[in-house]
């Protein structure tokens, strides 16, 4: 069966109610007391412009169709539903099901921020691309929709990511991409966004910042998350099809938190859904190797938002660590954040040792390689689902493919490739 | 009247601009910043901008990101950095100190209790790069209450609309960042500084100082005649940079930062009375 994407958002498209909790953010771009706008004067003018271009586009029916028809032509959506029957059985407990985000065009969830962004560039005027990228994912599709549209795309990626994300790399060169190596701090997705910040703020009139994650200053957090949401309001339509109800719980991983809120969101207001972002605790929480901002992070401010940071006693920012290079950030989105803070999304940690269990287990039972990212939220489905009644529905996102992690696995498997 | 005023009052008397070298705290440890800073007024320096080290500079170019690296790995804190400028404070009481940083090392430290302690410690001034006016309410009340400048940075890409509400809470100088770019990359054309500052100039009547990308004693020559002000940051932190011997001081870099810094402030002072051309 087909749908098309109007017909799964359309009745997703309702007012917000006024008590919901999907308003935010505030017109200072905060969601409680994270968010905000913390960036050099250089910048700011650009980000109020962006922010102008931003709310002109979405109250313009031409941009959203526009952007549809790109969603569903090229992208490939609406991404389909999976009941993972073999893991479900394996699990033995609640019903467990796929978002199979991983079967986007460039094969992870990115694209859909992507698709909408370079519309929105080309609108602005702005002739050149950057990003910033951890996985290559994102990195992978900027180049994508910048191939599409011709324009010259500049990535920035960690030097320590460069390396173990090589087939990512080369995909972003295929399609014409520069990608800068950025060798500064630790060498992963932070320095590579600080990078990305130094190249806007040095070509401000004719470059716009396509921002991967649902972070950086007002509007990116609500921006993302909006072209994201796309996800979401997919998943409660199909599953209401499917099972003709909504979901107990709704499992994602969190590095910025991009995959997570994309399909949190459209279930926001809806108390009796659970929503479980899962952190990478890398090689333990109790470690000082982990990504764990809302576990083991305090408030604070980078790269322009207000959220929470891994950082020491003196305000300095910590490296993080985790497998997945996509979760390899010291914060998460501002939303999150404030989600944690009013308790209408829990945050977990699952480890590099659990996820690399949970990636074979997927790739054996079901067929699918998913991306270590993803593994994350499996891992942690495999301590939920058991747990919860057989009549009981998991919603997970399966937001990205694993071939680019497969030299990784190899590596600590002890495989030649 | 705060230091910072009187210095630029004077200098007015004097019909000369400032010059405002930057040093990085504990950079490239702490005795050798200590020294540098304690010899700066001497060698010319009229006010002093000390980088409080950040992991994540983001208006900063290598050179400074590196200070930075180099301070924080000699183990420079907010705490460390304030104790420098109180024991210069002790033996300078006139010589306005203005430190420059970016906002979560502040926020780790309280930011009323960061204020008390500046205050305390004898600072003058504060940038702080990623705080703009939308979020300056964070930092205004309790650097007010502790009589602490808050120097506001005007970029290229301020317009004179937005100009207005960014002048509207900056006291004891503007800072024109004079370059759409990162510190230590590319310098201004006198032509553009020359259509940027009178544009400033109707929007306040504080000092306004020139930074980013000045650079040799020519260019901060040709700022002072233009500006009342030169920042010179990177160029002088590659001299220290050029001096170190795995990463460390060794006998002569003090002098030599210092040196610089007289070679600027010859051409400083001298500019308004020589017609020299812009570099």
């Amino acid at each position: 069966m087909t749908w098309s994407i109007q017909e799964l958002t359309l009745d997703q498209n309702f007012a917000p109610l006024p008590n919901s909790l999907r308003h935010g953010p505030t017109t200072s771009g905060r969601f409680g007391d994270y968010g905000g706008r913390f960036v050099a004067e250089t910048l700011m003018p650009l980000i109020l412009e962006l922010e102008q271009a931003w709310e002109a586009a979405r109250a313009d029916p031409g941009f959203q169709a526009e952007l549809d028809t790109y969603l569903k032509d090229y992208v490939g959506r609406p991404s389909p539903l999976w009941f993972a029957r073999r893991l479900t059985a394996h699990f033995g407990g609640a019903k467990i099901y796929f978002k199979r985000e991983e079967l986007n065009h460039t094969g992870a969830h990115k694209v859909n921020s992507c698709m909408g962004q370079i519309l929105l560039a080309q609108r602005m005027g702005k002739t050149r691309i950057i990003a910033e990228t951890g996985a290559g994912q994102h990195g992978v599709a900027t180049a994508t929709v910048c191939a599409l549209m011709g324009l010259p795309c500049v990535v920035y990626m960690g030097a320590v990511d460069v390396e173990r994300q090589q087939p990512n790399v080369f995909r972003m060169k295929l399609l014409g991409a520069e990608v800068i190596a950025v060798s500064s701090g630790a060498g992963t997705l932070k320095d590579a966004m600080n990078e990305a910040m130094r190249d806007w703020v040095a070509n401000v009139r004719d470059t716009y910042y396509l921002i991967g994650t649902v972070a950086g200053p007002h509007p990116y957090p609500a921006m993302v998350r909006d072209f994201q949401c796309v996800i979401g309001n997919e998943a409660r339509a199909q599953l209401h099809q499917a099972e003709g109800r909504l979901p107990d719980a709704v499992v994602a991983a969190v590095g910025g938190g991009s995959n997570a809120m994309g399909i949190f969101h459209p279930f926001l207001d809806d108390p009796d859904v659970r929503l479980i972002g899962v952190e990478a605790a890398g090689k333990g929480l109790d470690t000082h190797e982990h990504a764990a901002s809302i576990e083991r992070g305090r408030p604070g401010v980078l790269h322009g938002n207000r959220t929470y940071l891994l950082q020491d006693g003196d305000g300095q920012i910590e490296e993080a660590h985790s497998i997945s290079a996509g979760l390899d950030y010291p914060g998460i989105g501002p939303e999150h954040a404030w989600l944690n803070d009013i308790g209408r999304a829990e945050y977990v940690g699952i480890t590099d040792d659990e996820a690399l269990a949970a990636f074979h287990l997927c790739t054996r039972m079901e067929g699918i390689i998913p991306a270590l990212e993803c593994a994350h939220a499996l891992a942690y489905i495999g301590k939920l689902a058991p747990t919860m009644d057989a009549d009981k529905i998991i919603l997970m996102n399966l937001s990205g493919r694993g071939d680019k992690d497969i030299a990784t696995v190899a590596k600590h498997s002890g495989a030649a490739l | 009247m705060s230091r910072i005023a009187a210095r630029f009052d004077a200098l007015r008397a004097q019909n000369r601009g400032a010059l405002i070298p930057f040093l990085e705290a504990f950079d490239p440890d702490r005795a050798t910043s200590a020294a540098i800073l304690r010899g700066m007024p001497a060698a010319g320096a009229d006010l002093i901008e000390i980088g409080m080290p950040f992991t994540d500079p983001m208006a900063d170019g290598p050179t400074i990101q590196a200070a930075g690296r180099r301070g924080l790995l000699a183990g420079a804190t907010l705490a460390g950095t304030l104790e420098m400028v109180a024991e210069f404070r002790a033996h300078d009481p006139a010589t306005p100190i203005i430190l420059m940083g970016y906002l979560n090392p502040l926020l780790a430290h309280g930011i009323p209790r960061f204020c008390d302690d500046a205050a305390i410690a004898g600072v003058d001034g504060l940038i702080v790069v990623d705080l703009p006016s939308e979020e300056a309410a964070l930092l205004a009340p309790d650097a007010a209450r502790n009589g602490i400048d808050i120097i506001r940075l005007v970029a290229p890409t301020t317009s004179d609309a937005r100009l207005r509400q960014v002048l509207a809470g900056c006291s004891g100088f503007v800072y024109y960042v004079s370059i759409t770019g990162i510190t230590g990359t590319r310098s201004a054309s006198s032509e553009d500084l020359a259509a940027a500052i009178p544009r400033i100039r109707r929007a306040t009547d504080l000092p306004i100082a020139i930074g980013f990308g000045v650079k040799t004693p020519a260019q901060a020559a040709a700022v002072a005649r233009l500006a009342d002000g030169a920042v010179v940051a990177s160029s002088l932190i590659e001299t220290l940079a050029a001096d170190l011997v795995d990463g460390r001081a060794v006998p002569g870099t003090v002098e030599k930062f210092l040196g610089q810094i007289q070679a600027l402030a010859n051409a400083v002072r001298t500019a308004r009375h020589t017609n020299s051309e812009a570099a």
